[in-house]
C-alpha cells in the first residue's frame, strides 16, 4: 500500500489501520503487541481518526488494545442525517462495488460494435445475474428500439401470416421462467491452453434471469401453424446485423418463449428490448434479440451463424452444424483465478453449475486436482436449464491446492475434464467447451487458472 | 375481399371500436384471443421475409458479374475487408485457404491442418446462400441493407471468383446459383451427426464420477504466463475491495507469503468520464481506432495530419458535425449532429493532442 494510492482514492476513505505504516505491519504480525508497539499503534490510530471513517477488516491485534475504531468511535453516518429517499430514482450498487463491472478481454476482438462484455462471476451471488451485469455480445452493434415501432411478424408455413405489436403481445398470457443463457463460445479461448486470469474472461458469458413473455407455442397456435411439416422456426432479429437462427421446433417448442420481461423490468437495451427469443438450454446466439419476425419452415436454414461461425471444427476437419445445446457444467467463481486470499482458515467455497438439458442432480468438488471429491450442498432452487449455486466448506491449512468442481445433470451426464473433450473434439472447435475448471491457489493465497492432466 | 368486408362489419358492429382504427385486416377465425395481431398484408410480408435458405428459396431474381462485383466491392467492402478479400485488419479474411482439389471434392483440406492459421469464411461456409443471404441483410456493416438484389449477385460472384470457384468472366444469377452451390470448396464439409442440436441428443463424451483416488498423479499441463500477469488490466480492481476473495495485484509480482487480513485492497476510483468514454458512447469508436485504420483513418493518422494548423479544432469540430468524404476516401463519415458541441470539442481536442 502507497501513500500515492491512499490520496487517489476519492470519497473511499482509509480504514484507520491504514495509517499504520507497511513496516510496522509486518513487525505487528510477526512479533504481536508489545508495549512500544502498542504505543506506536495507538499515535497512528490516534491521526487516522482526526478525518477517517473507516470500514474494512479490523487488525487481530484490536483484541489487545482498548478496541476496533469501527465500534468505539461514532461513525458519520450513525451521528449525520442521511439522503432522501428517491435521491437515486434509480437506484445504483453502493460505491464500494465499483469494481464490479462488465468488461471486455483486451485484444479478443477488434471493433466494440462486434464484441463481447463479460459478467463478473466472481463477485455475484446466488443465481440471478443482475441487469446490469448481464453479459453483452453484440454483433452489429446496439440500439435503443422505439417500442412502440416495433413489430413482430408470424409467416411461413402459418395459416394466417400475423403481425403484433408490444400491446398486443403484452396483452396475451404470459409465464415468467428462470433460465440461464450462456455463448457457445463461453470458455471457449480456454481449448488449448489457459489464455485468462479470471472467471470473469473463462465462463463470464454466462447469465441467469427470470424472463417473462408469451410462450412461442400460443403464438404459434394462433397463427394456426402447421407443425407436422414445420419443424423449424427462424428467428429474425430487428437490428442492421438482421441475426437469423434456426431454432428445432421439434423439441424446443414447449419451453421457448418470446420474452420481453427481464428480472422484474423490460429488458436491457443491450439485450434485446423490447423482445427477444428466450430459448432455454440453448446457446444464447439463438436468443435472438430486437426480435421482429418468426418464420416456421421444413429445414434448416443455414444462416450466416449457422454457416460459417458457431460450428464446432473436428480434427477431422468436419464441421459439427446446428450446435445448440449448452451441456452440463460448473465452476467455483470463488475463490476463483485472479483473487487473492489473505490468511488461512475457513472459507465457503462457492460456484455455478448448470445442464442445458435439465437440471443438476449433484456437484462434486475437489481440493487436490480431482484425485478426490466431496459432494457440495446445493443451494434451493434447483431449477431445470437455471444456474443452480452450490457451497461447501474448506477449511484452508496454507498449503498449495487444486479447486475444481464437477457437476452432475439429471441425465446422468457428468462434467467431463478438458483431456476428455480435447481426445473427441481437439482443440480447435472454438465452442461448447463444458470441461472441468481448476484453480490453483498458492501457499501466498493467490489464484491462478490451471488446466490438469 | 367480400369476407374480409364482412368481418370489418363485424367488427364494427361488435364495437370493438379501438380496433377499427387498424388499417388492416382483422381475421377472427382461427384466432383464440379477440382483438390481439392482425393479419400481415402481403408488402409488409415482401419487406421483412428476406431470409435465403440452402435450397435457394427467398432468393429474388436478380444477376451480377464478377466485374461489377469488384466495382461494389472496391467502394462499399474493401475498405474493411481488403481489396481482395483478404485483408486481417478489422474482421477475419474471406477469401483464402481453398485450393481447386477442394473445390473437386467438396471438403477443404487445410481446415485438417492445424498450422493453418486462419479460418477464412470461403474455407467454413458450406452453403452459398447463407453469403447471399447475410451480405444482403448485414453488409456493408454500417450500412446494412444498402446493397441491391443484383448488386449483391454482383459482390458474391466477385468472392467466388477470388477462390477460384467462378471464372474471371461470370455472370451470377438466380438461375445459375444452384450449380455453383456444386462447387463450394467446403459444401461437404459440415455434419449434423453430433448430440448438440436436439436436447435428447446423446453425448460424445462419458465421464465418471469416481470420488477418492480418482487421479494418484495430478499435473498441471498449462499456467498462465508470467508476462500475461497484467494483460487483462490489474485483477485487484476487478474484485471487491473487502471481504474474503481480494484481487491479486497484478501490476506487482505475487506475494512472497501469504498477507494476513491486513492487506489494503486496491484502490476503486470513482468513475470519472473521460474523453475517450465519450469517443466511445458516440460511437467514434465504430469506425475509428487508435493506431489502425478502421473505417475512417486511425486518431493517430489525423491527429498527424493536423496538428499545429491554425483554427484547425474548429475545422474538424464542423466537419465531424456535418460528416463529409474525401479527405480519407470515398467512404462517408455521417453527420453528428447529435452529438452537443462542447463533446465533440473536447473529443476534437484530444484526438489531437492527448490520446
Amino acid at each position: 500500500m502507497s501513500h500515492k494510492e491512499s490520496k487517489q482514492r476519492g470519497q473511499i476513505r482509509q480504514a484507520p489501520e491504514n495509517f499504520l505504516s507497511p513496516d510496522l505491519i509486518n513487525d505487528l504480525s510477526t512479533h504481536g503487541l508489545d508495549d512500544k508497539r502498542r504505543g506506536f499503534m495507538r499515535n497512528g490510530l490516534l491521526a487516522a481518526l482526526g478525518g477517517a471513517v473507516g470500514v474494512g477488516s479490523s487488525l487481530n491485534a484490536f483484541a489487545n488494545s482498548e478496541g476496533d475504531p469501527a465500534i468505539l468511535e461514532k461513525q458519520v453516518w450513525q451521528t449525520t442525517l442521511g439522503k432522501n429517499v428517491a435521491t437515486m430514482p434509480y437506484g445504483v450498487p453502493s460505491i464500494y462495488e465499483a469494481n464490479l463491472i462488465r468488461r471486455e478481454s483486451p485484444g479478443l476482438t477488434r471493433v466494440s460494435a462486434a464484441s463481447v462484455a463479460f459478467t463478473p462471476l466472481q463477485g455475484l451471488f446466488g443465481i440471478i445475474t443482475p441487469n446490469g451485469l448481464h453479459f453483452e455480445r453484440q454483433h452489429q452493434g446496439w440500439y435503443n428500439i422505439d417500442p412502440d415501432k416495433h413489430r413482430l411478424m408470424v409467416n411461413g408455413l402459418v395459416k394466417h401470416n400475423r403481425v403484433f405489436t408490444m400491446n398486443d403481445l403484452m396483452r396475451l398470457p404470459s409465464v415468467s421462467r428462470i433460465h440461464f443463457i450462456e455463448c457457445g463460445a463461453n470458455t471457449g479461448l480456454e481449448w488449448g491452453n489457459v489464455a485468462v486470469p479470471t472467471v470473469q474472461y473463462t465462463h463470464g458469458m454466462l447469465s441467469c434471469c427470470e424472463f417473462t413473455g408469451v410462450p412461442l407455442a400460443v403464438l404459434l397456435e394462433e397463427c394456426g401453424a402447421d407443425l407436422k411439416k414445420g419443424k423449424y422456426l427462424l428467428a429474425e432479429g430487428g437490428d442492421g446485423s438482421g441475426m437469423t437462427r434456426t431454432i428445432n421446433l421439434e423439441d424446443m417448442l414447449n419451453e421457448v418463449i418470446v420474452a420481453w420481461g427481464m428480472n422484474g423490468e423490460m429488458l436491457r437495451p443491450e439485450n434485446g428490448f423490447p423482445l427477444r427469443l428466450v430459448v432455454p438450454g440453448v446457446q444464447g446466439v439463438s436468443w435472438v434479440k430486437w426480435l421482429r419476425r418468426l418464420e416456421v419452415g421444413d429445414m434448416p436454414y443455414a444462416t450466416k451463424d449457422e454457416a460459417v461461425h458457431y460450428n464446432d471444427l473436428m480434427p477431422s476437419g468436419l464441421s459439427r452444424q446446428y450446435t445448440s445445446i449448452q451441456e452440463c457444467k460448473s465452476v467455483i467463481t470463488t475463490p476463483s483465478g485472479g483473487q487473492q486470499l489473505l490468511e488461512k482458515g475457513f472459507y465457503n467455497v462457492t460456484g455455478l453449475a448448470w445442464s442445458g438439458r435439465g437440471k443438476i442432480r449433484r456437484v462434486d468438488v475437489s481440493f487436490d486436482g480431482g484425485n478426490n471429491w466431496k459432494t457440495a450442498r446445493l443451494e434451493t432452487p434447483v431449477l431445470s436449464k437455471a444456474l443452480t449455486r452450490f457451497n461447501i466448506d474448506w477449511v484452508w491449512d496454507g498449503s498449495p491446492a487444486i479447486l475444481q468442481s464437477r457437476a452432475i445433470d439429471d441425465t446422468g451426464y457428468v462434467q467431463p475434464p478438458i483431456k476428455m473433450l480435447r481426445d473427441v473434439r481437439g482443440t480447435r472447435s472454438i465452442y461448447h467447451n463444458n470441461a472441468i475448471q481448476s484453480w490453483k491457489v498458492e501457499s501466498n493465497g493467490e489464484v491462478s487458472n490451471v488446466q490438469v492432466g | 375481399m367480400c369476407k374480409l368486408a364482412k368481418l370489418f362489419i363485424l367488427f364494427f358492429m361488435s364495437s370493438v371500436l379501438a380496433l377499427s382504427v387498424n388499417a388492416y385486416a382483422e381475421t377472427s377465425a382461427s384466432q383464440r384471443y379477440v382483438g390481439i395481431g392482425r393479419d400481415a398484408n402481403p408488402a409488409e410480408v415482401a419487406a421483412w421475409d428476406i431470409d435465403v435458405r440452402p435450397d435457394f428459396k427467398g432468393l429474388p431474381k436478380g444477376s451480377g458479374s464478377v466485374e461489377q462485383g469488384q466495382k461494389v466491392w472496391e467502394a462499399r467492402c474493401a475498405s474493411c475487408h481488403g481489396t481482395f478479400a483478404e485483408s486481417n485488419e478489422v474482421f477475419t479474411p474471406i477469401v483464402g485457404g481453398t485450393t481447386p482439389d477442394d473445390i473437386k471434392t467438396g471438403r477443404v483440406a487445410s481446415l485438417s491442418d492445424r498450422k493453418q492459421p486462419q479460418r477464412t469464411t470461403l474455407m467454413k461456409v458450406a452453403t452459398v446462400s447463407s453469403l447471399w443471404d447475410y451480405i444482403h441483410r448485414a453488409m456493408p456493416w454500417n450500412a446494412p441493407r444498402s446493397l441491391s438484389d443484383d448488386d449483391t449477385f454482383a459482390v458474391v460472384a466477385y468472392l467466388l471468383n477470388l477462390a477460384e470457384v467462378v471464372p474471371d468472366d461470370f455472370i451470377l444469377s438466380n438461375d445459375n446459383i444452384a450449380e455453383v452451390q456444386k462447387r463450394m470448396p467446403n459444401r461437404n464439409g459440415m455434419t449434423l451427426k453430433h448430440g448438440l442440436w436436439s436436447s435428447k441428443g446423446q453425448p460424445d463424451v462419458h465421464a465418471s464420477a469416481c470420488m477418492n483416488n480418482c487421479v494418484p498423479f495430478v499435473q498441471i499441463g498449462s499456467t498462465l504466463p508470467d508476462y500475461a500477469r497484467n494483460a487483462h488490466g490489474n485483477i485487484a480492481e476487478q474484485n471487491r475491495e473487502y471481504g474474503p476473495y481480494r484481487g491479486a495485484d497484478t501490476t506487482k509480482p505475487p506475494l512472497s507469503s501469504l498477507p494476513g487480513s491486513n492487506m489494503v485492497a486496491a484502490t476503486a476510483h470513482p468513475k470519472v468520464q473521460t474523453v475517450e468514454d465519450l469517443f466511445k458512447e458516440n460511437n467514434c469508436s465504430a469506425c475509428h481506432a487508435k493506431s489502425s485504420k478502421l473505417v475512417g483513418p486511425s486518431l493517430i493518422d489525423i491527429a498527424n495530419k493536423y496538428r499545429g494548423q491554425a483554427g484547425v479544432e474548429d475545422k474538424l469540430v464542423a466537419k465531424v458535425k456535418a460528416g463529409g468524404s474525401g479527405v480519407w476516401g470515398v467512404i462517408p463519415m455521417p453527420a453528428n449532429s447529435q452529438v452537443s458541441d462542447e463533446s465533440l470539442h473536447q473529443i476534437v481536442h484530444w484526438i489531437l493532442n492527448d490520446q
